[in-house]
């Protein structure tokens, strides 16, 4: 691949960055001046302080970024950012998105949704903006709950969980956004904790470098609703035993030190954590990201469970494929290009005449 | 070239039927560009099953196509045709009923077998049993004299028989003295990489022609002149691709890009198709995962700065809904085209009515006014498609934009405007902050007003300085920051109102001649023609009766109230059960008498000027 195809293949390909000689950007730059309304304690307040930071390494400036959202508590975000911004309604977030970043390869478009949101009420558009790949990066807040319309059981609610709508336990199956997202055909999927700051900044990083959609799961807190959903992995004491980060080129491990395990495919095809002094290393499940196949990346989407046991962070899937804005503009392009560029009036006129006139004197 | 007489008509309305495979639309079609390249004017009317291929030989099968031609001024597809071309019992039974005694049919006796009849329900065979006998009946072997002359053809006999339309094609050419050399060039294009099949498309049709000009059961054929028509260059074209061209044309003279977010569905899936290959002229169409993304694909293409458009039928409206709403709180321009179906849900889908006005007007949650532009004929969809784009663009606003099934797949001759007269749809982005912060430092204020038009600024996304966040969350007067104040939402309410009632659209003109009608006929949409005929028809008969026609459902003209009320009577004929008549009452306080049908198809000329008739015996 030469240096040029690289660059046309990079997410912010096409988006002006800031003039070398323009101050250094800083959280401050992006932070607009709405005061933020969230719940005390909620884990969105993290995540907002964690794009604020993370925008200014993009080197791009404002006017070139827009954030649109849905409904719900995560979807009020755009508003805190000093951005262009849509506040749009319940699920439709990546339809705007997607016509937003067909027509104008000028923007990183980015999309802010949450459970409900995403995998409810706008489950079809999640899915068909990650088969068409279009140039997006999709942030989804998943609390297990929703929280904005005070607490029932959402999509990615265990099965049992107690709420308002649910009170002798929520009977529906929940989905797994990672295997969700690598079966519509995902080019990128990344999942992270809202408490994990470096390992945040560094999967945000790569979503905005990938072209096409990159989705990132962000385990979010909501303390009003569903407080502790997450305790088990955010814990420090547990954490080390239960959270398994992915890394690309490496055998996928989970532990401390001295009680480390490593994923192996046992010979029936499955896969298992075993004791790393008892494993045999050519049985070692490594990572692979870049895998045009995505059968290992869903199997370890799978290692996850409603009691925690593993749970893979990360970046699950990162591949190249053409992204949908691109080939669309590509093909008005080509017309244009084939007929001798943009349509005149006299294009125009011949258009309106069309093939079979005649002329009445 | 033939012995025959050729006698003169001044008008002529043809309908072919068949099985929804036999190719009586494309025949029909072939049939009418012939007809308009011969400078008459004309209107048509197709109308077909929902099913790609309903049951063969069936009743519920059977496809359409109705062309009526003149050496005049022609308003309607025709109420009754003076000829049928009927491929097969079903047609004829479908179709007999609306045939007036001394009618023409051309029968293709090769389908009349008694299998075929009794699929539709005839005891013997109406073709033999006298039973037509007031109707001038030909008798022809359609299919087997197609596959008699394509004898020498490596083909099946299945596909010789498909041939059979252009049999029929050349018979109806020869009747009418219509040129086929067109048709020829169309069946060029069409099957030039299968030429057996082309070669035997042009002989059958060469052999219908000859047919006629040779058979003793054809004693003369026809002639219609051609109408006076305004000098120009002329196309014949239906309501689906003029309203394509005018969206095109208006982003032309917008000099903003066309973005389609669309859905398929009936009757309005030409549009995106139409729309699909004019990648040439900057248009960018994307076939969303459901009406909803559409709409949604749409609006974003808008707030990024381009013309965004939506095309759908009542069905998908009613999912769309949710987003026109938010459009109307972002203050975006944004075209809805909906082109009217029968409905409830799925209704009658390759049909058409107008019954979804009060949909537009008012089916979204809130006060969510929309402005809405109905066009009148299939050509004026064009006029209409570029006046709902300056709406939209002027007054930033989702606009709906009414069609019908009639209007999109009917068609009539249209003089091909000029480029340079087309109106000059130019908009302004917002280039720099238009306001300042407490501490006097420039701030863009995303909800402040042009004093004439209340229309907010457009700033796109790129415009440095410019940055804003919107949404469907209420916003404070001018700062566009999210409020929950009660005076507030109550003022947004009435400017959101105000500027949708503030449009300007021109007056409604009334058409009364002698000034002496008391009895005024109002149409909208595909009305019009129907409408025109009828009073057209009256006033021949010696009555003084007024017209006049709708296209801006909301904002009404300005004089409306006015017109309505100097009349002692006023009609309101409809393809629903009295939507625009509800709101005339509301408004106007005027006691509006509707006349309504839904039977999915266009008023007849006749059904009205009898309405109206009754209106001026009353008041007599």
């Amino acid at each position: 691949m030469t240096i040029t195809d690289h660059l046309a293949r990079h997410g912010l390909a096409g988006v002006p960055l800031l003039e070398a000689d323009a101050p250094k950007q800083t959280k401050k730059d992006f932070t607009s001046d709405q005061e933020v309304r969230w719940c005390p304690g909620c884990g969105d307040y993290v995540i907002l302080a964690a794009v604020q930071s993370f925008l200014p390494e993009l080197g791009l400036k404002r006017e070139n970024i827009t954030f649109v959202s849905g409904i719900g508590c995560s979807s009020r975000f755009p508003y805190y950012l000093n951005t262009f911004g849509m506040h749009s309604i319940h699920g439709r977030a990546p339809t705007i998105a997607t016509g937003l970043a067909t027509s104008r390869p000028d923007q990183s478009v980015w999309v802010v949704t949450g459970d409900g949101d995403a995998l409810s009420i706008g489950g079809n558009h999640l899915i068909h903006a990650m088969r068409r790949n279009v140039n997006l990066t999709i942030l989804l807040f998943n609390n297990q709950i929703y929280g904005l319309t005070k607490g029932q059981y959402s999509p990615t609610s265990k099965v049992g969980q107690v709420t308002k709508s649910s009170p002798m336990g929520a009977v529906d199956q929940p989905f797994n956004p990672v295997s969700l997202a690598l079966g519509a055909e995902a080019s990128f999927v990344g999942r992270v904790m809202e408490s994990d700051r470096p390992s945040m900044m560094a999967t945000l990083r790569a979503a905005a470098e990938h072209r096409g959609t990159a989705l990132v799961e962000i385990y979010q807190n909501c303390p009003i609703f569903n407080d502790g959903a997450f305790e088990k992995i955010k814990d420090r004491s547990e954490q080390e035993a239960r959270l398994v980060r992915l890394e690309a080129g490496q055998p996928v491990r989970v532990g401390a030190e001295d009680a480390r395990r490593v994923l192996v495919r046992t010979p029936g095809g499955a896969l298992e954590f075993v004791p790393e002094d008892q494993a045999d290393p050519t049985a070692y499940v490594v990572h692979d990201p870049y895998a045009e196949d995505p059968s290992q990346a869903f199997a370890l989407s799978r290692l996850d469970s409603p009691e925690m046991t593993s749970v893979p962070v990360g970046i699950f899937r990162q591949v190249e494929r053409p992204t949908y804005d691109d080939q669309v503009r590509a093909q008005v392009a080509g017309a244009q290009d084939a007929a001798g560029g943009p349509a005149t009036d006299a294009d125009l006129a011949a258009l309106l005449r069309g093939k079979d006139t005649w002329t009445v004197a | 070239m033939t012995n025959k007489t050729i006698e003169s008509l001044d008008r002529v309305v043809i309908r072919f039927a068949g099985d929804s495979g036999d190719g009586m639309q494309l025949t029909g079609d072939r049939f009418t560009s012939d007809t308009a390249t011969m400078g008459n004017d004309l209107s048509t009317l197709p109308n077909f099953p929902a099913e790609i291929r309903a049951p063969q030989g069936t009743l519920p099968g059977v496809s359409s196509f109705q062309l009526h031609f003149a050496d005049h001024d022609v308003l309607t597809p025709g109420d009754a045709p003076d000829v049928l071309v009927a491929m097969n019992p079903a047609a004829l039974r479908a179709n007999l009923r609306d045939l007036p005694r001394g009618a023409t049919i051309i029968a293709n006796t090769d389908e009349f077998t008694t299998r075929a009849l009794a699929k539709v329900g005839y005891a013997s065979n109406p073709l033999e049993d006298g039973s037509l006998e007031s109707y001038h009946v030909h008798a022809v072997a359609l299919t087997s004299m197609t596959v008699d002359a394509l004898a020498e053809f490596d083909l099946t006999r299945k596909e010789k028989e498909r041939a059979k339309n252009m049999f029929a094609l050349g018979l109806l050419s020869w009747m009418y003295t219509r040129p086929t050399d067109a048709t020829e060039a169309f069946l060029a294009t069409k099957f030039g990489s299968k030429p057996e099949i082309l070669a035997a498309n042009v002989k059958a049709l060469a052999a219908g022609f000859n047919y006629g000009e040779t058979t003793e059961d054809f004693a003369s054929s026809y002639a219609v002149a051609p109408a006076p028509m305004p000098a120009g260059t002329y196309r014949n074209i239906t309501g689906n691709v003029a309203l394509s061209l005018g969206l095109v044309a208006a982003a032309h003279r917008s000099g903003l890009p066309l973005v389609l977010g669309s859905y398929p569905i009936t009757p309005a899936s030409d549009i995106l198709h139409t729309l699909a290959g004019l990648k040439r002229h900057g248009v960018t169409t994307m076939q969303a995962e459901d009406e909803i993304a559409g709409i949604g694909m749409a609006l974003g293409a808008s707030f990024g700065g381009a013309l965004g458009v939506t095309t759908t039928s009542g069905p998908g409206v009613a999912l769309k809904s949710e987003t026109i709403g938010l459009a109307v709180s972002l203050e975006l321009p944004l075209v809805i085209v909906d082109v009217q179906r029968g409905g409830p849900s799925t209704g009658l889908p390759t049909k058409t009515e107008q019954a979804d006005l009060l949909q537009a007007m008012f089916g979204r949650n809130g006060e969510s006014p929309v402005p809405i532009i109905a066009p009148q004929t299939p050509s004026d969809c064009f006029a209409a498609a570029m006046d709902a784009v300056r709406i939209a663009t002027a007054y930033r606003t989702p606009v709906f934009l009414l069609s019908d099934g009639y209007l999109a797949n009917g068609s009539e001759p249209w003089l091909v405007p000029e480029v340079a007269d087309l109106p000059d749809l130019s908009v302004e982005f917002a280039t720099a902050p238009n306001g300042v912060d407490d501490a006097g430092a420039p701030v863009f204020q995303p909800y402040l007003r042009d004093p004439e038009t209340l229309a907010r600024p457009w700033a796109v996304p790129g415009t440095a300085g410019l940055e804003h966040r919107i949404g469907g969350i209420e916003k404070a007067d001018v700062t566009g920051n999210i409020s929950y104040d009660p005076d507030n939402h109550d003022l947004m309410t009435r400017l959101r109102q105000a500027k949708v009632d503030g449009i300007t659209v021109p007056d409604v003109e009334v058409d009364d001649p002698s000034g002496d009608a008391r009895v005024l006929v109002l149409g909208w949409g595909s009305t019009y023609g129907p409408v025109f005929a009828a009073v057209r028809a009256l006033r021949r008969q010696g009555h003084a009766v007024a017209r006049a026609h709708l296209r801006h459902l909301n904002p009404f003209p300005g004089n409306l109230g006015e017109v309505l009320r100097s009349y002692d009577r006023v009609i309101v004929p409809e393809m629903n059960l009295g939507q625009l008549a509800l709101l005339l009452r509301a408004k106007y306080l005027v006691d509006v008498r509707s006349h309504t049908a839904v039977r999915g198809l266009p008023f007849t000329t006749t059904e009205l000027a009898e309405v109206v008739g009754a209106a001026l015996e009353e008041l007599s």
